[in-house]
């Protein structure tokens, strides 16, 4: 099946080379990065994890929500979103490999990574991070590997996948509570520290996953014979609409419990964040960006009519995915260290070389998803439909 | 064969680079590594106490595990002296007693270390004493 | 005897895992360095839990403070990283009081004791949430004197522990800390760090090991009082039972080792 990743007309290759380019730039950075330390990087004594950290926090998000298609379609026979699951699947993937690759370039000794392995910590959530998003993405491909290359001889994927995959459903919600729980338990940052992040963190990774995914379906649309479906689409539409309405109230949630409490513990970071605390104010304007396109989002996505129009859907997710995207990915992780334990503010923002790295990483999780995706088109133009009209092979 | 002018022309340039070190060096062996013991703080020892933490084959040999078990021991158990098989004692220390009769890094630990290409990172942190101009 | 390609990576990634994990089986049983005996050193100071108590009567000038400051950092090569604040790596150092307790400050509080410096230091917590943490157990609480050590030679540098230490006590290494070092005023008895691991005060394990009492308490001239918390003869309890003591943010859990007093 692998085959079918080198074989591609002149725009696939210009994606796949322009992905490279992006990528060898980024090779340079990190050697950069690794001879001199991350203090090549904007993040300081104060706070001491920025944009990777962010990244990496908002991909597992990601990463989890391919659970949101293999639920229904597994568990609750929704056959609507048959055309969808390797999709999801695929991207969770990426997602993953993301992820880890977001963690390596963050770490100050990478070349150490495997004392994880060998002295393992049960008690420390980053050990058990490492061992779920692994298994994750053994899973996935695992799955997803099978399943395809059933379809592609035209049969039904071998009994053993079934007990995976309800394994995966399981395991996708639990690799970002996990997540949730790296800030959620630490003692000493009060905008963490708050039962609702767990919960917060699967409603956003339900909302800008799928969002990511439907764009990523629409584009599939368009550039190959494939089409996931009108009605796969317009559910997922519906998943991000709840999804993204429980993500922004979870925030109320936490507003209402700073504001009204008015422990000023609580309440800096989302001042400084909001509107600058002591004057310093430098993350205000994109908090605000990431809430207008979130009530944006909100607004397109709540009523039908402009849901059912698959190109106002598209800027309702490229909104919704980048709201997630600013808040999760950033704002997030470096509110939780403003201000500092003793109430002194040092601001954070990525350097150039930083964001080279971080862009090369997106563009690694981009090319692996390109080449799966690929591949799994490739079949599916071939096996599940013919040149002119709909078949698709019995799933069981 | 099938191909056989690429084959042919791969092969050669395989054989080239495999072949290039050997060739490069001009068939010299490299003069075998001589640490040299002759250190101020070991030549003011007495003749029968110049005597390392174990046996000069037995350091050879495991003196990389040692320092490992060392270190554990020292940071992480609270440890902090050798019973060596002789019954002497030892501060375990790689800066503090090693290197105070070696004081001699350039001549001693990096004669084996530059010959076998190995780069231990521990001088990333342990200071090595100052080298004396002999 | 014709063999398939899937068949024969099955066969060679199986027999690759058996080789592999069949020579770490053999590896780790060859017999290791014989230890014949170790043991502390014999002039070591031993505790139950190590805990300081900071009297700030005693501090009268800035050079009281600024004593005990150099002598930690100069007996542990700490760097001086001027080129960029960001960076800064410290052990020991001052904040005023209402950084130091923030939570606590409060418009009506005498003015000298608004400016009064406090120094600030790793807590040895007894319950510490950077041990909880930390993925590698690079960092640790010592079970023989409750010391929160660092093991600078596993740390991964993923800097969990300083997210999850409420009292900003560490500092990562975002760069060659060497050329930042005084090369008249380094320690050649005591490492320095490389870039990418994090760094704190561990009460001077290296000194307790020889009989010492920690820099900044020997520079103190008594202004820091450190001893045995479990000891109800040391001095620190002595000082704890007859003064009011305060600490940082208690309520957190963490149950600090380091006392301050007025």
């Amino acid at each position: 099946m692998l085959e079918n990743a080198i074989y591609g007309g002149r725009r696939y290759w210009a994606w796949i080379f322009f992905l490279l380019s992006l990528i060898g730039a980024g090779f340079i950075a990190y050697i950069y990065q690794f001879q001199n330390g991350l203090g090549v990087t904007g993040m300081s004594r104060d706070v001491s994890w920025g944009l990777y950290i962010g990244q990496f926090t908002f991909l597992v998000g990601v990463a989890a929500s391919g659970v949101m298609v293999v639920l229904p379609y597994y568990l609750h026979n929704y056959k609507k979103f048959g055309r969808l699951t390797i999709l999801g699947e695929f991207l969770a993937i990426a997602a993953v490999v993301m992820c880890m690759l977001f963690i390596f370039v963050d770490m100050g000794q990478p070349l150490r990574v495997l004392n994880v392995i060998l002295h393992p910590t049960p008690n420390s959530v980053m050990f058990f991070d490492m061992a779920v998003l692994s298994g994750y993405l053994l899973l996935n491909l695992l799955i997803g590997w099978t399943v395809l290359g059933a379809e592609r001889k035209e049969v039904g994927p071998p009994k053993w996948v079934k007990p995976l995959i309800y394994l995966s459903i399981a395991w996708a919600p639990s690799i970002h509570t996990v997540t949730a729980f790296l800030y959620a338990g630490l003692p000493g940052r009060h905008f963490w520290l708050s039962a609702i992040m767990a919960a917060r963190f699967l409603a956003s990774a339900f909302a800008g996953g799928p969002a990511l995914l439907i764009l990523l379906a629409l584009i599939v649309r368009k550039y190959t014979k494939f089409d996931p479906g009108k009605e796969a689409i317009q559910s997922l539409g519906k998943i991000v609409t709840y999804c993204m309405l429980l993500n922004v109230f979870f925030l109320g949630l936490e507003f209402f419990t700073a504001f009204y409490s008015q422990i000023p513990g609580h309440m800096h970071s989302f001042v400084y964040l909001y509107t600058g605390l002591h004057g310093h104010s430098q993350l205000v304007p994109i908090m605000w960006v990431s809430s207008i396109l979130a009530a944006v989002a909100v607004f397109m996505l709540v009523f039908p009519q402009i849901r059912k129009n698959e190109s106002l859907l598209a800027i309702a997710c490229i909104a919704t995915f980048f709201s997630l995207w600013i808040d999760k990915g950033f704002g997030l992780v470096v509110g939780g260290f403003v201000p500092n334990p003793f109430e002194k503010i040092t601001e954070y923002w990525p350097t150039l070389p930083e964001t080279i790295i971080t862009v090369a990483v997106w563009a690694i999780g981009f090319l692996v998803l390109t080449v799966l995706y690929k591949i799994a088109i490739s079949v599916k133009e071939e096996v599940v439909f013919d040149k002119y009209g709909e078949r698709q092979i019995k799933a069981e | 064969m099938y191909n056989a002018g690429k084959i042919i022309i791969g092969l050669l340039i395989f054989a080239g680079l495999v072949m290039f070190p050997f060739v490069y060096s001009g068939g010299k062996a490299t003069a075998k590594p001589d640490p040299k013991v002759d250190t101020p703080e070991i030549l003011k020892l007495p003749e029968n106490e110049r005597k390392c933490v174990e046996s000069k084959a037995y350091m050879k040999r495991e003196h990389m595990k040692l320092l490992n078990e060392w270190r554990d021991w020292v940071v992480r158990d609270g440890q902090g002296t050798y019973l060596n098989t002789e019954g002497k004692h030892f501060t375990m220390s790689l800066q503090n007693t090693c290197m105070k009769c070696h004081s001699n890094k350039k001549k001693f630990c990096d004669e084996c270390h530059n010959y076998a290409a190995v780069a231990p990172y521990c001088w990333d942190c342990h200071i090595a004493p100052k080298e004396k101009e002999s | 005897m014709s063999i398939d390609r899937r068949e024969f990576l099955k066969l060679a990634g199986i027999s690759t895992i058996l080789g592999m994990g069949g020579a770490s089986a053999v590896h780790g049983l060859r017999s290791r360095v014989e230890a014949s005996q170790i043991m502390p050193n014999p002039e070591a100071l031993k505790a139950k839990r190590w805990a300081m108590v900071v009297d700030m009567s005693k501090f009268k000038t800035a050079e009281d403070y600024q004593r005990c400051i150099d002598a930690c950092h100069h007996a542990h090569n700490v760097p001086n990283v001027t080129d960029n604040l960001k960076h800064e790596v410290k052990w020991i150092w001052e904040e005023t009081y209402e950084h130091a307790f923030p939570g606590t400050e409060d418009e009506y509080l005498a003015e000298e004791i608004k400016e009064l410096p406090f120094l600030i230091l790793c807590n040895h917590c007894d319950n510490p949430p950077c041990v909880r943490v930390c993925p590698t157990k690079a960092t640790f609480k010592r079970k023989s004197d409750g010391i929160v050590m660092m093991d600078m030679h596993r740390c991964i540098g993923c800097r969990f522990c300083m997210a999850a230490c409420p009292y900003g006590a560490r500092s990562f290494n975002y760069k060659n800390p060497r050329p930042f070092l005084d090369p008249e005023k380094e320690n050649p008895e005591f490492p320095t760090r490389t870039k990418g691991v994090v760094e704190k005060c561990t009460f001077c394990y290296e000194r307790l090991a020889k009989g010492q009492m920690p820099a900044c308490v020997e520079a103190s001239s008594g202004a820091l009082i450190f001893g045995d918390i479990e000891d109800p003869n040391s001095e620190v309890r002595k000082v704890l039972g007859s003064r009011y003591s305060f600490r940082r943010k208690p309520e957190l859990g963490t149950r600090p080792s380091v006392y301050y007093i007025f």
